[in-house]
């Protein structure tokens, strides 16, 4: 009744392309980019921007990135965290040796590092395929946290192998990196890189390139007979996928963090990511925002639910059924929707659609 | 469909009951003080015993004393899973609870201290980092909130190569000798290496480096390599958890005599000697406070908290090294806020306060007799310029039931470590646009 699409009628080629088609679609955007930027600053805690918003965003834009390789073009990935670490300490070493870059810019060359890095280990998927291309992924994840612990260089020769990051503004004296800066300001720079990244990840997947990423994805002999080159493809797959790790570990490091080791973006932050897309959906942009918000938020929520309604008094066996419900929950969501959260949230729209007189 | 209503249902319901506003703390005369421990996770069975002393020590303040001066300590508990993340989460989870926020935060986890340290200072809460955590942070010039006291990893290593020196009879005997160190690979275990290299070109050993990867099960092909090809005269670890009862093993296994194999103060307790079995007698570790439970508070313990229910942990486990060193960590912390509280009245602090108390802390031998800790831990005194104090250790030796104290209270070569922290501090304040503070001399 409320959500039909019935009488909007689309009179131009740019309206009929647009990406949200129907008013209330555009409406609902709206209202989460309003709480987002306006309503989130102002009434969120410290709390709730910092230690809640901040990680979530930065997953997010992970998320994003691996579902653009993953989701997209099928190239199934475990490097995730290697390519965040990556971003991570490029972003460092710039900074550091060019004190005077500006922030947009040390993120941008170090996304742009970590897209070349990215291209690297994805020549192994011109050969190969499915889960041996994870292995060979795998491959980049040790080794890039190998190089990193292992080369001091890469640290500035610190005796822990920590990198902090240097403080940096945004514009003036509005910090977004190092202890001045404010909670707000992280947040609203996170919040405005993420959401220009994922606008341009949601139109690069409508642009040839993503209709190429996804021939390829469901069928490769088939899409190279129509004309689409499988190399150029996939490494730009590569490419762009590990530029969007890259700026969410340069952000992780930078701007949630301040100062983090290489063990930091082990092996379990490359599944932590795959688990985001995998419960979000693959192949959706908004999936990953849900896997997201799934996987880093729900253990918060969980573990402060259950100690403050007092179900749990120590904190040890508040901890020990988080883990439990969110292992169940996942089961639970594989099971009744193995095309994850997307499409839940999909059918949920297709049911508005007809309701209240379902047929 | 019903069951993904419901379940979606469920995960609504959950979100906005968490995000029901927290009830405030009662607004009684109360000290909060985070205590952020692991009780879960792969370091959980040694979090747990040292989470167990810092709460039995901080209820046997409330119970036998009613509190610092009256001021009863209402502490809470954060499982960090030894996690990063997870350790900034609980930080600002707990940060502004009680009355006046969080007296101080000790994260219990190098990577978490790193992690804590900047937020800290733009949030003006000290952190107690107590034998481990970023070592240059003593300068208290560069970092005014950090505390590193007793003795930091460096000052450490220092003191175990002073004691392999007299074991081999006189530092000048060192020239030639081997010594191998085996570390946990992060920022936690390569800590100790740049010391090390530092007191080879000193005295002429030869140093070689194993690292062993998180969580260290897997360490066949480094003590194949110490045992049998480099054979070391002397092994030093610096592992934590599982990797020091798996390394005691493999050290067993290719033949490696234990009492050439010390730990440091992580990697010596009942957790990681016991799996080992036999095969660990005569395994050595540094330690900066006293193993057992034969101090007077320690009976005191006993009869305000255990014979009462209400101790934290088991009581057969109460005295073990861990469970020590959490007491050593809340006896600190109390004594700092004492001290606070002698300047600032006996009233809730806020944490810039209480920093203000650490950095005058003087812990003397006296004060350690009347809290029944004599002998436990060597006096300890923070000024404005040092914040570690560079506490001496003592070697232990595992003799298959207990902890044997077999060496003498050893002070680090503050001569050759108090420099390296001053230069290291020194140019992280450069790297970050930091001005040094001003200490007053004397």
């Amino acid at each position: 009744m409320i959500y039909r699409e019935t009488g909007q009628f689309k009179a131009s080629y740019a309206a009929d392309q647009a990406i949200f088609r129907l008013v209330e679609d555009r409406i609902g955007m709206g209202a989460i980019l309003f709480l987002a930027f306006v309503v989130m600053p102002l009434v969120g805690s410290q709390y709730w921007l910092e230690t809640i918003m901040l990680p979530f965003l930065i997953y997010s834009l992970a998320a994003i990135g691996l579902n653009l390789l993953t989701g997209y073009a099928g190239q199934l990935s475990l490097g995730t965290g290697g390519f965040m670490a990556c971003g991570a300490f490029s972003a460092y070493k710039l900074a550091t040796a060019f004190p005077d870059l500006h922030v947009l810019l040390v993120l941008v060359l170090a996304g742009s590092i970590t897209a070349a890095v990215g291209i690297l280990f994805g020549l192994p998927s011109l050969r190969i395929k499915g889960f041996y291309l994870a292995v060979a992924t795998l491959a980049a994840q040790f080794f890039l946290l190998w190089l990193f612990n292992r080369v001091p260089w890469f640290t500035n020769y610190s005796s822990s192998g920590v990198i902090s990051a240097p403080p940096l503004a945004i514009f003036g004296d509005i910090w977004v990196t190092g202890f001045e800066a404010t909670p707000v300001a992280k947040y609203l720079f996170t919040l405005s890189l993420v959401s220009i990244l994922a606008l341009a990840a949601k139109n690069m997947t409508r642009l040839k390139i993503g209709r190429a990423w996804m021939a390829i994805r469901d069928m490769d002999i088939a899409a190279e007979i129509i004309g689409i080159r499988p190399m150029t493809t996939k490494l730009s797959a590569f490419a762009i996928s590990s530029f969007y790790c890259g700026i969410a570990g340069a952000l992780w490091a930078f701007v949630y963090t301040g100062a983090v080791e290489a063990l930091a973006f082990e092996i379990n932050v490359s599944f932590r990511v795959l688990f985001m897309i995998i419960i979000g959906g693959l192949g959706t942009i908004c999936g990953s925002f849900m896997g997201a918000a799934f996987i880093v938020l729900l253990p918060i929520f969980l573990n402060n639910t259950l100690l403050a309604l007092g179900l749990a008094e120590a904190v040890a066996l508040a901890s020990h059924l988080e883990a439990m419900i969110m292992g169940a929950l996942i089961i639970f969501f594989l099971i009744v929707e193995p095309h994850g959260l997307a499409r839940l949230w999909q059918i949920l729209k297709e049911k508005l659609r007809r309701w209240p007189f379902p047929y | 469909m019903t069951w993904k209503s419901l379940s979606l249902g469920l995960a609504a319901g959950a979100m906005v009951l968490a995000a029901l506003p927290e009830l405030s703390a009662a607004q009684e005369k109360v000290q909060f003080i985070p205590s952020l421990v692991y009780r879960t996770g792969p370091y959980g069975p040694n979090g747990e015993p040292f989470a167990n002393g810092v709460a039995d020590y901080y209820n046997l303040v409330n119970e036998r004393d009613g509190g610092i001066n009256g001021v009863r300590i209402m502490f809470e508990e954060c499982d960090t899973q030894y996690n990063n993340d997870k350790g900034v989460e609980c930080y600002e989870r707990l940060k502004n609870k009680g009355p006046t926020g969080a007296a101080i935060f000790s994260p219990l986890s190098t990577g978490i201290t790193y992690a804590l340290i900047e937020r800290a200072l733009a949030d003006k809460i000290p952190i107690f980092s107590m034998g481990y955590g970023r070592t240059d942070a003593a300068y208290g010039r560069v970092f005014p909130h950090v505390f590193t006291v007793p003795a930091s990893y460096w000052s450490q290593a220092t003191s175990i190569i002073q004691y392999i020196g007299a074991q081999e009879g006189g530092m000048d005997k060192l020239k030639g000798k081997k010594i191998a160190l085996v570390y946990h690979d992060s920022a936690y275990g390569k800590e100790p290496i740049t010391t090390l290299q530092k007191l080879k070109d000193m005295f002429g050993y030869e140093l070689s480096l194993f690292a062993v990867a998180h969580p260290g099960l897997e360490q066949k092909a480094t003590w194949l390599e110490i045992g049998r090809r480099l054979r070391p005269n002397w092994v030093v670890m610096w592992g934590w958890g599982v990797m020091n009862s798996t390394a005691i093993k493999e050290a067993a296994a290719v033949g490696y005599p234990m009492e050439r194999f010390i730990g440091n103060w992580w990697s010596g307790s009942e957790n990681d000697v016991k799996p080992a079995g036999d095969a660990a007698i005569g395994y050595k570790s540094a330690n900066f406070h006293g193993a057992g439970a034969d101090w007077p508070v320690h009976r005191d313990i006993f009869t305000y908290l255990y014979d009462k229910g209400k101790g934290a942990g088991q009581r057969d486990r109460v005295g073990e090294v861990l469970y020590n060193r959490g007491i050593a960590n809340a006896v600190i912390v109390t004594e700092a806020i004492r001290t606070a509280q002698a300047m600032y009245g006996a009233r809730p602090l806020t944490g810039w306060e209480v920093r203000d108390g650490f950095e005058k802390l003087d812990l003397t031998a006296e004060r350690l007799k009347e809290l029944g800790l004599e002998g436990f831990m060597q006096p300890i005194k923070v000024t404005c310029e040092d914040h570690e104090g560079g506490g001496p250790v003592y070697i232990q030796q595992w003799d298959g039931k207990k902890w044997q104290r077999i060496s003498d209270w050893i002070p680090p070569m503050r001569d050759v470590v108090w420099p390296m922290m001053v230069e290291s501090a020194t140019a992280y304040a450069k790297e970050k646009g930091i001005a040094l503070r001003d200490c007053p001399q004397g």
